[in-house]
This record gives C-alpha cells, sequence and structure tokens, in this order.
C-alpha cells in the first residue's frame, strides 16, 4: 500500500480525491474479527465472533446492549467501540428522560455518523477506527445499519463486518430474501452459519467465543452468550451441510 | 411655621403576591417491611393544595427493580423528576456494572440525589420498599433533603400522623396493655396488605387529602405484584 506522499494527515487528499488516513481507519475495522447483522420484519440480530488475546485471556465482548431496543455488534478498536457506545447509551437515556419514548434507530445512527464525521474533518483528532452494526426496533420495524469510521451509514437488511467477511456476505446474499418472513430461532440459524463460513477450517463456533445480540417485538435487547447459546449451536451442528464452504486462500491470508 | 406632618396609611385591598416553587398536593404513603416480603402502598388522590381534588387516580407509586419500589408524597411536579431521575441512574448503573441496582444501594442514591439539591430541595418525602440482596424485606424512609433510616415499617405523607401511630402500634407491638393482642412476630403478606388496606381507609377518614384508591405493591422474591383497592370520594 505505497500511498506515502498523501496519506500523512487526515487534512490532505490525494490526486484521485481519497483521504487516505479515513481509509486506513476503515481498515482497522477490516482487520477486528468478523460481526454479521441481519434482520427480519420483527426482529433484527447480530452475531459476532469473539477473539482472545491468547488462550490464557478472556474472549473480547462484541455486542453492547445501548438501550431496551438497540444494540450493537462492533469491528475494529475495541476501546473506542466502547466510548462510542457511552455516547450511544447517554444519547439514548436522554432522549428516553426528555421525550418519555426511545429513540428512533436512525435519528441515533445519524447522529453517531455526524460525530464520527466530525472526527475525520479536524486538525489533531483522529477518526474513530470502528465499524457497528446497530440493531433497534422502533415504530417504523426493525432496523439494522452499518456505521464506518468515515461518517456513513447504510441501512442493510443483512451485512456482515470484520476480518474474512465476505464469506459470510456470500451466504447472507444466498439465503436474504427468506429472511423477511423468518421466525426468529431460524434467523439466528442463518447468522450462526454466516459467521461459520468467517472461520478458518481450524476453529469452530463455541460457546466460548460466539455471542448473539437479539431484539424485535415484544422483545427487549438481549444478549445470548455462553450456555444460553448452546441449544442454537446444537442445532445447527446438526445440519452443518447447510452451505458449502467457499473459503478460497485468498480470503484465507489476514 | 409648624412642621408639616405626612402620615403613611397603608393601601388598602392590595395583597403583596410572591410566587412560590412549592405546593403540597397531598396523600399518604406507607411501606411495611416482613421476614422476605415488602408492602408498598399509597393513595392515588391528587389536591390542588387548596380543597379541590385535581386527580382521582393519579400513582404515587414506581417500580424500580424488580426488587424495589418507591412511593411518594409531596409535591407531584418533584416526585415525577425525581422518579425519572433515579430511573436513569439505574439503568446507567446497569450498563456500567453488569447487574440491576441492590434495593440497599438505591437507598443511598435516593439519599444522595435528595441532598444534592440541599438548597433548593425536591419537596418529597420518600418511603423505599423491597427485598435486599438476602431476599430479607426492607423499608427506608426519608425526609426531604436525604436524611434516611432504614426501619420495619414507615409512612409518610398528609396522613403520617394518622397513620404512624396504628403502625407503632400493630406493628411495633407499641402501648398494649392487654398484652393477647399484639401482632404476631412475623406477619404474612395476606395480613399485612390487609392491614394496610385498613390503614387507609382510617386515615382517609380524617385526613381530607387522602382518598380515591390505593396502590398496593408486594414485593418477593417472585417479583412485584400490585393491586388496587378503593377507597372513600369524599
Amino acid at each position: 500500500m505505497n500511498r506515502s506522499q498523501y496519506d500523512g494527515d487526515i487534512t490532505i487528499f490525494s490526486p484521485q480525491g481519497k483521504i487516505f488516513q479515513i481509509e486506513y481507519a476503515m481498515e482497522a475495522v477490516k482487520q477486528g474479527s468478523a460481526s454479521v447483522g441481519l434482520k427480519s420484519k420483527d426482529f433484527a440480530i447480530v452475531v459476532g465472533l469473539k477473539r482472545a488475546s491468547s488462550e490464557l485471556g478472556a474472549f473480547q465482548p462484541k455486542v453492547f446492549k445501548i438501550d431496551d431496543h438497540i444494540g450493537i455488534a462492533v469491528a475494529g478498536l475495541i476501546a473506542d467501540a466502547r466510548g462510542l457506545s457511552k455516547y450511544m447509551r447517554s444519547e439514548t437515556l436522554n432522549y428516553k428522560f426528555v421525550y418519555d419514548s426511545p429513540m428512533q434507530v436512525g435519528r441515533l445512527v445519524t447522529q453517531l455518523s455526524d460525530k464520527s464525521q466530525a472526527h475525520t474533518q479536524r486538525y489533531g483528532r483522529r477518526p474513530y477506527g470502528v465499524g457497528l452494526l446497530v440493531v433497534g426496533y422502533d415504530q417504523t420495524g426493525a432496523h439494522l445499519y452499518e456505521t464506518s469510521p468515515s461518517g456513513v451509514f447504510y441501512d442493510f437488511k443483512a451485512q456482515a463486518i470484520g476480518a474474512r467477511s465476505q464469506s459470510a456476505r456470500t451466504y447472507l446474499e444466498k439465503h436474504y430474501e427468506s429472511f423477511a418472513e423468518c421466525p426468529l430461532e431460524d434467523l439466528i440459524k442463518h447468522g450462526l452459519y454466516a459467521l461459520r463460513e468467517t472461520l478458518p477450517n481450524t476453529e469452530t463456533l463455541s460457546t466460548k467465543n460466539c455471542t448473539v445480540g437479539v431484539v424485535g417485538l415484544h422483545k427487549s435487547f438481549d444478549i445470548i452468550e455462553g450456555e444460553r447459546l448452546k441449544p442454537y449451536l446444537d442445532a445447527i451442528e446438526e445440519t452443518s451441510g447447510s452451505t458449502e464452504t467457499t473459503t478460497t486462500d485468498a480470503e484465507m491470508k489476514d | 411655621m409648624a412642621a408639616p406632618s405626612f402620615t403613611v396609611t397603608p393601601l388598602q385591598n392590595v395583597k403583596e403576591q410572591k410566587f412560590s416553587p412549592y405546593v403540597n398536593n397531598g396523600g399518604t404513603t406507607l411501606a411495611v417491611a416482613g421476614p422476605d416480603f415488602c408492602v408498598v402502598a399509597a393513595d392515588t388522590r391528587l389536591s390542588d393544595g387548596g380543597y379541590g381534588i385535581s386527580s382521582r387516580t393519579v400513582p404515587k407509586v414506581t417500580k424500580l427493580t424488580d426488587k424495589c419500589v418507591i412511593a411518594t408524597s409531596g409535591m407531584q411536579g418533584d416526585m415525577i423528576t425525581l422518579h425519572k431521575t433515579l430511573k436513569a441512574r439505574l439503568v446507567m448503573y446497569e450498563h456500567q456494572n453488569g447487574k440491576p441496582m441492590s434495593t440497599t444501594a438505591i437507598a443511598q442514591l435516593l439519599s444522595n440525589t435528595l441532598y444534592y439539591k440541599r438548597f433548593f430541595p425536591y419537596y418529597t418525602f420518600n418511603v423505599i420498599g423491597g427485598i435486599d440482596d438476602d431476599g430479607v424485606g426492607v423499608a427506608y424512609s426519608y425526609d426531604a433533603v436525604g436524611s434516611f433510616e432504614r426501619v420495619k415499617y414507615s409512612s409518610s405523607g398528609t396522613g403520617q400522623q394518622l397513620v404512624q401511630p396504628i403502625l407503632d402500634n400493630q406493628l411495633g407491638r407499641k402501648h398494649h396493655h392487654v398484652p393477647t393482642t399484639a401482632a404476631p412476630v412475623n406477619m404474612t403478606v395476606e395480613d399485612s396488605e390487609a392491614l394496610v388496606r385498613d390503614v387507609f381507609n382510617s386515615a382517609g377518614e380524617r385526613d381530607i387529602y387522602t382518598g380515591d384508591f390505593v396502590d398496593i405493591y408486594t414485593i418477593t422474591k417472585d417479583g412485584v405484584k400490585t393491586s388496587k383497592a378503593e377507597l372513600k370520594f369524599d
């Protein structure tokens, strides 16, 4: 990646109209461990692959509750993720206090993206090095958004971010048309299948390295991990032949 | 030449107006702690500070967690804001600590919140009822600026002076000259709820600000149950 002439500062454009510092910040998201998000008519879920720094260490949390109706999965600099979730929790709590009503997901995502953008246009401030998959349920139904260090956000039916996420996206592209009417249990299984696509052959999903966040109609944001995840993992073990593993050499490389 | 004399007479029919930020909307609350439960109750009458009734159905009790409930009498505006503030603080605590606040922690939080406004107080008279981390029933009573004490039973509000002596007699077993009339050491949930209804009916007879309905909250290890009883509408 030899673009060193124009990548020294956040305030420098390249002749092609790119700001390389923002591109590099987005690289941090691509290097983080995978997170998958998908939604049906009534539910939106995220599935995250937790990473441990070593065999001795605990697995980093990937999924955070923001409010009763909003949660996030992250990929990238986890410390930045914690800072952003502090901001999001504060915003939703204040909104609830003032308006006695849950904050609309899209409004929160817009505010967050505006904050991220401010960090790309100020000398001395660096962009956030984390991408979020924001899931929520409000008056307009189930939502899934992807946010990025650049300050853009996208509305998705299903998306995956982080390392080897293309494999998960391939799975989601194959199955997304059935998601809208999917019951919750099947939606979670789809999410786990998609996440499993991102794993190298030597690894498997387990109650230790996997976490699921669920929110929707009559359901407060709930994080399913550890023993509670076991029934879902067992269910996908039985039907492991649902998709062909299509990890190519290019995707296996870090 | 004599100095002119002036007499100053006060202007007639002019009253000096002064804005008071406080009003007492009336009402009575109480909490009774048992060995493994707590009963918290409050009437639902809102008065306008004088002889009028603004509403018969305004709740004074808020459930904070599955183990803790707060009941407040005094000024309705301050009560609503206080309860909202506490609920927001509980959410923040749960985000930061990964678990709901214990009843004892909430009791301390309320005291700090009230004292924070020591020089422009919340015009509120609070009682907290619930169960602690060991499953034992607790009740706390407060003054307007945060002085609090853990007690077995407590009442506050316009009916406090009518209610508290009954609780002292029935639950504290005070001033019994005929020993057989003493209440049992540990009352059951049903007997406590019945006592609460009797107490509110008695208070409603003599306190004009207490009446209409009473919300009764019962907190046990299985959660919080609520019921409503009718009082007199006069």
